[in-house]
């Protein structure tokens, strides 16, 4: 493990009685890597993500996010990362200006540091006008934004995104792309799900869970040349077809 | 704890920002109240009365009028036939018939004895029931003043005392059971609903993942509808010593000390419901078949418990309304003080206690 390893993954294994949801993977991600996790519904995806962010405890294997053990410092690693969910999760009967000094107030951030990153988050998003107007008459593409802004408010070194542009129009994609590289230059690390090929092809690396194991992890490019691919979509379900498990 | 006042804030932002449902928050117990106070009354006043006279003599006579002379009581009409007694209930136009015998007096001077039949409209059983026993007591006052008079060799004459609430007044029972109830509903289901709704919206999620205690969420979050529930207590109590005349005997401090046991109670019953479910629907559900329904029917507020069978006994004591209840006419209508329930105070306490402990169990459990 060099010391550019934010994420360190070694045999991590979730059992649920019988079943095996994650099956012994093993990864690295490198500090402000773009990391792709994909797999079909069902193949594992989330849960190994809740347990490398302190949600779920592992059955077996090793694992350290952000250099804390995900066993014994679940706290630190909290401290230490963003997480966006599929499902939009601002309050929609608050304003834009609540939503975000209440995420900043849960990371204890000062309130001089919540002021002055405020308006420069509202500025980014050309929300200046609408900072009081209640999330709920924001457009999707809006929240969706404005929700990735909250995750990484509190300058997390990691930000884990779980399906983050369910529902979403190619254009505000695209724009929410723009962000997630502007993040990854400030030095955050981007760890996201996604079932959009062409969005796997923006990732600086790929993973692809199947059935619960990782059966390939290569740049996007190399995947396809491996695999004698032409798109991601091909080496997607070249993959993905193998699975035995079905979806849910 | 700066965490934990973002956390406050917020909660109050929700409550106040739903304009509707804190309306009826506050405004269920003052309806409440005034329904029970003035539209739902057991008292019955100058209910219709049906006289059958077929004697037509000095004691009938007085009799009648008597009852005719009681606030309870208006004699519509005199009927000279079953027949019109009949139709008379059948319309539905009077609630009693007092029927009299031919010979009624003359029976009563020289056999001592005489029957008069009361009939009752008991499609309504409270009330066939009240409106006989109003009826009997005037002719059995009659008994008495004629019994006085002849000079018997002994009588036995009953004096009854009410106590505490010598007017019957229905508010005694009423007000300890609406508080009972709009406790219940303000913590227990608008707790549950509340932490549920965190989950179906998936900010729990986010909030887990935060460094904020899992705990210290649940807890902000029942911080404002305690807040919410003591200015209902403030309103019941307030509605009932002004508008019911119904007096606050014992200590004010007490009763507020109890209530906000009841509360805490409710409260982490709320917890528990929102531990176990992820659907506000299944919440709200779980919540009006747990906890509300009980306390309307099993906790002595409706049906006195003495009344019920063994088995629903038995059940009454696992609801902490039912204790409510009981501390609350204690020390609000008997005046009675911290001595005479404590054995309620420590039950309630201990209820709470167990669903607290249970519910921050279980919320652990399914973090894991």
């Amino acid at each position: 493990m060099n010391n550019d390893t934010i994420i360190s993954v070694e045999g991590l294994t979730k059992r649920f009685g019988d079943f095996t949801a994650v099956d012994s993977i093993s990864f690295q991600v490198g500090k402000g890597e773009i990391f792709g996790f994909l797999g079909a519904n069902g193949a594992g995806k989330t849960t190994a993500m809740r347990m490398l962010c302190g949600l779920s405890m592992p059955t077996s294997g090793k694992a350290s996010v952000a250099g804390f053990d995900i066993y014994k410092q679940t706290e630190e690693i909290k401290r230490n990362i963003g997480y966006m969910s599929q499902k939009f999760s601002l309050y929609e009967d608050l304003t834009v200006r609540e939503n975000i000094r209440f995420y900043a107030g849960i990371y204890g951030k000062t309130n001089s540091f919540i002021k002055e990153k405020t308006a420069f988050v509202l500025k980014q998003l050309h929300l200046e006008k609408d900072a009081d107007k209640l999330v709920r008459s924001l457009p999707l593409g809006w929240k969706q934004k404005l929700a990735f802004s909250v995750a990484i408010f509190h300058e997390p070194q990691i930000v884990f995104l779980d399906e983050p542009t369910g529902g979403v129009d190619p254009v505000t994609r695209r724009e929410f792309w723009n962000m997630i590289y502007k993040a990854a230059e400030d030095g955050i690390t981007v760890f996201v799900t996604t079932h959009y090929m062409d969005e796997a092809e923006y990732c600086d690396r790929v993973s692809i869970m199947v059935d619960g194991r990782i059966d390939a992890l290569d740049t996007p490019s190399g995947l396809k040349s491996n695999l004698k691919a032409s798109s991601m979509d091909e080496v997607f379900l070249m993959l993905a077809r193998k699975a035995k498990r079905t979806g849910d | 704890m700066k965490q934990f006042g973002a956390f406050v804030k917020k909660e109050f932002y929700h409550i106040l920002r739903d304009r509707r449902t804190l309306f009826i928050l506050l405004g269920m117990p003052v309806v409440q109240i005034i329904i029970f106070g003035f539209a739902l009354t057991n008292e019955v006043k100058n209910a219709k009365v049906l006289v059958f006279d077929n004697a037509k003599d000095v004691a009938s006579t007085s009799i009648i009028h008597e009852i005719d002379a009681s606030q309870y009581f208006d004699v519509q009409q005199n009927v000279t036939s079953y027949s019109q007694v009949e139709s008379a209930f059948k319309r539905g136009a009077v609630k009693l018939a007092v029927v009299f015998p031919s010979g009624f007096n003359n029976d009563l001077e020289h056999v001592n004895k005489a029957p008069i039949q009361l009939i009752a409209d008991a499609s309504d059983p409270n009330t066939a029931n009240t409106l006989i026993n109003y009826a009997s007591a005037i002719i059995m006052d009659y008994q008495d003043r004629i019994t006085n008079e002849h000079r018997l060799p002994y009588t036995i004459s009953t004096e009854m005392r009410m106590l505490y609430n010598p007017q019957l007044k229905g508010a005694y029972t009423f007000v300890p059971g609406v508080m009972a109830m709009v406790l219940m509903l303000v913590c227990t289901m608008m707790t549950a609903i509340t932490i549920v709704r965190e989950k179906e919206m998936g900010t729990m999620e986010v909030m887990l993942v935060s460094p904020v205690q899992p705990l210290k969420v649940v807890i902000a979050k029942a911080v404002p509808y305690l807040l919410l529930s003591m200015v209902n207590v403030a309103s019941i109590l307030l509605l009932s010593v002004f508008v019911l005349d119904v007096p606050i005997h014992g200590s004010l401090f007490l009763l507020v000390g109890e209530s906000l046991l009841f509360i805490l109670t409710c409260l982490a019953f709320g917890l528990l419901i929102s531990t176990v479910t992820d659907s506000q629907q299944i919440a709200m559900f779980i919540s009006l078949v747990g906890m509300f329904l009980p306390t309307i029917m099993l906790s002595g507020f409706m049906f006195p418990i003495e009344n019920m069978p063994i088995l629903l006994q038995v059940i009454s004591h696992i609801i902490p309304a039912r204790w409510f209840f009981v501390i609350v006419t204690s020390v609000m209508i008997k005046g009675l003080g911290l001595g005479a329930i404590w054995k309620e105070t420590l039950i309630l306490m201990g209820m709470m206690l167990f669903l607290l402990t249970l519910s921050i169990k279980k919320f652990k459990i399914r973090l894991a």
